[in-house]
């Protein structure tokens, strides 16, 4: 099975992790790959289980882009990742897989990657009329509104966050590091 | 030449409707009462579990599993367990995971047992509703047995379980499960054969092999339309490849066969369990590792280190190598799996939940086409629907 993603060109740096295989592409292969992957008849990644991403904002390319496929005839998936800029827009996989419709609408919801020829790129998750783009490192945990019955205007009423007491970040981690492995080997420390 | 004017009425279908299985808000455009486009909004219960996820140490992460899918809480803590021990590269003792297989089966029992009477009851019969309820608390009784709680159990741990069974449990169990097959004849017996059953159900909501696997169904769904696909079967985890258990499989794919698995599964998990029973043997439930689980409260009272280590690890927690792990379980609904992602620090620094429900309610739109309205509360009911796993 390695040998032949190995055969795919657009894959890089494939490592097998028992569970699932995970590469890296670039974004414009995206749907080449993808088409690929799912046609090819001795890989069959016949279903699309998942898309999400992972936010780096210390990184210039600051989005991991991560699509975990599976393939029921031969009984592994392959996680395929690729690095996006803040601005950087992807193709959709609407036309490959028709389950990447909502996928990809979370995506957009919660991180703002824009996907291309996406038939209905809306918000899903958060209310409507949300801003911001809640699973970015720099959003906030509280969010910047909350919500209440006002009763003398008789509706819902949205008002920037009021925290009756600051956040609470305990810092646990000691300064200890602690025992170091090889720590009873003098000869190296000396 | 008249002109024929086409008329189509657009209504709203939630958020607050018994039908709707929880805040499910539909927009439905119907023609007469044909249903022509069927557009869910989802998102009224989403509560940012995976942001506060990031902000929470590893252990203090699992209870929030619990909270997604509501109805069958354990089987997605073991997602999380299962995914966290990967990273830390743990293996759990033997008697742990037969107590997980057994736990994670009595859920799928509580998950069918509610799905079951209350898709009847949204096409028609009221009776299964309370028959199953009554068998649900009983089986709730051995969640509170072993973890304090009925649902919210964080009973599933990075390293084991959280604490052994109590003693008797296993006859006690043995015993419950002796008489449970009955419960489900007598269930059948008022539902397989109904006739009102049957007509809202045979032939409404066809998906076929293909268009199932295209949409991204799995469990009950994927299986009903002919794919005989089980990650307890196909990607073995804990003790499942050490019991013997047969895979349910539909012919049509339509809501009676949803149905008729999900019937079948049942009768599996209780043999499941009762193989479970037999093979169970004494032992630790837990990795003996005290950087990882707790130690035990009697020996925090004579020794420092033992108290040390229980002060560490319920303030900092333990840390996690650095790397990223997909790891997916067969939940009572399908795939539910987790994507962590660790910063080599005590907090996890990404964590994705792949819930089964959110693909399977994107074909809704697409099974409820050209059905009529009054069938969008049997399909939706057929798909299973929870709102805690679908808005997260």
């Amino acid at each position: 099975m390695l040998e032949e993603l190995n055969k795919i060109k657009e894959l890089n740096l494939i490592t097998d992790n028992k569970i699932f295989y995970s590469a890296f592409f670039l974004k414009e292969h995206l749907t080449k790959l993808v088409n690929e992957l799912k046609n090819n008849e001795t890989l069959s990644f016949n279903q699309l289980i998942d898309i999400t991403a992972i936010d780096h904002p210390s990184k210039e390319k600051r989005f991991e882009l991560v699509y975990i496929l599976l393939s029921m005839k031969k009984n592994k998936r392959v996680v395929l990742k690729t690095h996006l800029e803040e601005n950087d827009n992807i193709d959709s996989l609407t036309e490959i897989f028709q389950a990447s419709n909502w996928y990809e609408r979370e995506c957009y919801d919660l991180f703002g990657i824009k996907f291309n020829n996406h038939p209905d790129l809306r918000r899903i998750m958060t209310d409507y009329n949300f801003e911001g783009f809640p699973l970015r490192k720099d959003f906030p945990l509280t969010g910047h509104t909350e919500v209440r019955y006002d009763d003398v205007e008789k509706k819902v009423v949205y008002e920037p966050v009021k925290l009756t007491q600051e956040y609470r970040d305990f810092d646990y981690t000691s300064p200890w590091e602690g025992m170091k492995k090889g720590i009873d080997d003098h000869s190296e420390q000396e | 030449m008249k002109e024929i004017e086409v008329n189509t009425t657009t209504i709203n279908f939630g958020p607050q409707h018994p039908a709707a299985h929880g805040v499910l808000r539909l927009v439905v455009e119907l023609d007469g009462e044909v249903v022509e486009r069927a557009e869910p909004h989802i998102g009224l219960l989403h509560r940012g579990t995976e942001k506060l996820i990031e902000y929470k140490t590893y252990l203090q992460a699992v209870p929030y599993f619990d909270r997604l899918d509501y109805v069958s809480p354990m089987c997605q803590e073991h997602a999380f367990a299962l995914a966290t021990e990967k990273l830390l590269g743990i293996e759990v003792p033997q008697r742990a995971q037969y107590i997980r297989v057994i736990f994670a089966e009595i859920t799928r029992l509580l998950n069918h047992l509610l799905n079951i009477p209350a898709y009847a009851a949204d096409i028609g019969a009221v009776t299964p509703f309370l028959w199953c309820f009554e068998e649900r608390e009983k089986l709730l009784q051995f969640h509170e047995a072993v973890s304090g709680a009925r649902f919210h159990a964080a009973y599933f741990r990075p390293g084991g379980v959280h604490q052994d069974m109590p003693e008797g449990m296993e006859e006690k169990l043995g015993k419950h499960f002796e008489t449970l097959p009955k419960f489900i004849d007598d269930l059948e017996s008022l539902l397989t054969n109904n006739r009102i059953l049957r007509q809202r159900s045979v032939d409404i909501g066809v998906i076929s092999k293909d268009e199932a696997i295209e949409w991204g169904c799995t469990g009950p769904v994927l299986r009903s339309a002919g794919v005989p696909w089980d990650l307890r079967r196909s990607q073995p985890y804990d003790a499942y490849d050490k019991v013997e258990f047969e895979i349910a499989v539909g012919k049509k794919g339509d809501c009676f066969d949803r149905y008729l698995v999900r019937i079948e599964e049942m009768r599996q998990s209780i043999s499941i369990i009762q193989q479970c029973l037999k093979q169970i043997k004494s032992g630790e439930i837990s990795v003996i590792d005290n950087k990882i689980t707790p130690p035990k409260r009697s020996e925090m009272k004579h020794s420092m280190e033992s108290l040390i280590h229980h002060f560490k690890l319920f303030t900092e927690g333990y840390r996690v190598p650095e790397g990223e792990t997909y790891n997916a379980v067969e939940a009572p609904k399908g795939e539910f799996g987790v994507f962590l992602v660790s910063d080599g620090s005590s907090k996890p620094y990404r964590c994705k939940i792949r819930a089964p429900g959110f693909a399977h309610l994107q074909t809704l739109d697409f099974l409820s086409q050209g059905h009529l309205m009054a069938d969008i509360a049997a399909i939706l009911g057929s798909l299973d629907i929870v709102f805690g796993e679908i808005d997260r």
